[in-house]
């Protein structure tokens, strides 16, 4: 009798795996196809001459020595980690933004609404707007020249020395309502009562803020530092719409440089050997991040 | 007396501070708008013009003659739609069981899923490209659209609204006799219907805004898609930034009305995010 019930739940089991595996069948087919195997046949790809055309061969680490032999790789590795200076300014400013539009102000909803919209732009359509913003008679140099900032107009995307610093501020004006929203879904599941003790106590907006808001959002800026990090090292979207990695290719990051050598050049075998450096220093930074900083979280 | 100018001042300097900033964010829309209305004037000068001068839709209707825009905004609404619906069918269909059915290795697949959030994606469509000649898929919006359909994200998100759901409902239409099935698509689906809002409208607009990859499998640029179309606009009819101005603006606007009737999506997909 016991074997028989035995029997019916294996089969009851059986049944309900395969049922569960039905409903994820489609999913997890599409991830294989299209998340993991991009992964795992791109770098053996990168270990080879792969062409379209032609028969593949071994060539073991040779497109990895020519990247580092590449002037243009090298810069565009430089430019990437120069990119990270847009992390502070983001995170500071998106917390700014997030504390200012927290407060109970008639028509604080179009605010927020207005400061999300980069976010949901095509990045398209901000490469277009942000070189007619750019531009040497543009709108950009007419209020530093009003301003007395400048003496004369720059070529904000045509000055080499420049052009970099012009995608990052485009890469900050689209990232700051995104994380803006993050922090103020957490300003809002703060509890309000520190705040109120705090003014009991005399403290003032600034002590409140660097006191008590920041340490309490502390889980929230580690998120959103390690995200920003990331797309900051990862930025290769603003190059390609605002200047396709000139002019004489001061603006190439390092996955620029991938996305350049893979699909424009047809050099695929070294565009993956790119971005798989870029993925590495990507995850290693993470991990440090998480392991370090965050020592408390650890499991 | 003081304390009240006080708090006068400190009103008008929040929204002062509050709305230069909002200029900073919209400026370039509302310059983008003048250009492509005006049709006198000078489009780069000192003073920039501000308002429109010469007011006509002279420029949106040389848009719509110069490139195929409504082929465009055709690719562009199939594009999204597709990806909406394959999106919520089948990552609401992977995290039905995750949340709600015991099975042997759903620790393992979590792991799997959770697993594509650190893998490098960047260039996947490096690769992906490959895959699709071999399959035969280029040129075909299958091909845009496939790779799209599954993130952890939405599986995660869709998963934390089935975990919401009593389990005593579950329970008592077990002991009825529904199908896992019949539960799931009868009883539970309609339950998380504004979870599914929240997932779809995200969705919508990452697919109406992606380019990189609609440009690399597309190769006839009648078949583009608004974002991608607005770029190969601008590298064809570069001369005529009016027209490009138009063209911007009527790429942006579908997206920008949506979001602005459903802002609350917005903020509660990141309330998800950030549990």
């Amino acid at each position: 009798m016991s074997k028989l019930l035995n029997s019916v739940s294996v089969v009851v089991t059986n049944k309900r795996n395969l049922l569960a595996y039905a409903f994820l069948a489609p999913a997890l087919l599409l991830l294989l196809m299209f998340s993991f195997w991009p992964v795992l046949y791109g770098s053996y790809l990168s270990f080879t001459d792969f062409s379209l055309i032609r028969e593949v061969h071994w060539v073991g680490f040779a497109n990895y020595r020519a990247l580092f032999a590449n002037d243009m790789f090298l810069t565009g590795l430089k430019n990437s980690l120069l990119f990270l200076l847009v992390v502070p300014f983001t995170q500071l400013g998106a917390i700014s933004l997030a504390v200012l539009v927290n407060n109970q102000l008639p028509g604080i909803r179009w605010f927020r609404a207005a400061y999300y919209v980069p976010v949901v732009t095509t990045v398209s359509v901000v490469g277009i707007m942000w070189g007619f913003m750019f531009h040497d008679q543009g709108t950009l140099n007419y209020v530093l020249l009003q301003l007395h900032i400048i003496a004369a107009p720059l070529g904000w995307l045509s000055d080499d020395a420049l052009a970099l610093f012009a995608v990052m501020f485009v890469s900050f004006w689209r990232g700051l309502g995104w994380y803006m929203v993050m922090y103020l879904a957490a300003l809002q599941s703060l509890p309000a009562e520190m705040q109120e003790a705090a003014i009991l106590d005399g403290a003032n907006r600034w002590q409140r803020f660097w006191r008590i808001t920041v340490p309490m959002l502390k889980p929230t800026i580690l998120v959103c530092s390690i995200m920003s990090v990331l797309a900051a090292l990862k930025a290769y979207q603003e190059v390609d719409v605002l200047t396709q990695g000139g002019p004489m290719n001061s603006t190439f990051t390092a996955l620029y440089y991938a996305y350049d050598q893979g699909l424009k050049r047809l050099k695929l075998p070294r565009g993956l050997a790119a971005s798989f450096v870029v993925s590495l220093c990507c995850m290693a930074i993470a991990f440090v991040c998480l392991r370090w900083l965050n020592p408390g979280h650890r499991k | 007396m003081s304390a009240s100018i006080n708090k006068i001042l400190r009103t008008v300097s929040q929204y002062g501070l509050l709305s230069l900033i909002a200029i900073i964010c919209i400026f370039p829309f509302w310059w983008t708008l003048v250009v492509a209305m005006s049709t006198e004037g000078n489009l780069f000068e000192f003073p920039p013009t501000f308002w429109p001068r010469g007011i006509s839709m002279d420029n949106f209707i040389e848009a719509f003659r110069v490139i195929p825009i409504l082929a465009f905004y055709k690719n562009s609404l199939l594009i999204t739609l597709a990806t909406v619906l394959g999106k919520l069918v089948v990552c609401s269909l992977a995290a039905y069981p995750l949340s709600r059915m015991q099975f042997n290795g759903s620790k393992l697949i979590m792991g799997v899923i959770l697993a594509t959030m650190i893998l490098p994606s960047e260039v996947n469509f490096l690769v992906n490209f490959i895959t699709m000649t071999k399959i035969s898929l280029v040129n075909t919006y299958t091909a845009v659209v496939l790779p799209n359909i599954v993130t952890a994200v939405s599986i995660l998100l869709l998963k934390q609204a089935f975990d919401e759901v009593p389990q005593d409902l579950l329970d008592a239409a077990r002991v009825d006799g529904a199908s896992e099935w019949v539960i799931f698509y009868r009883i539970v689906l309609p339950l998380i219907t504004p979870w599914l809002a929240t997932v779809g409208i995200l969705t919508a607009v990452e697919a109406w805004n992606e380019y990189i990859w609609p440009s690399i499998v597309i190769s006839k640029p009648e078949d583009f898609p608004l974002s991608a179309g607005v770029l190969y606009l601008r590298g064809t009819y570069g001369s005529s930034t009016r027209v490009i101005a138009a063209g911007t603006i009527l790429t942006v606007a579908p997206i920008l009305v949506a979001f602005l009737f459903t802002q609350r999506f917005f903020m509660r997909g990141m309330d998800g995010a950030v549990k």
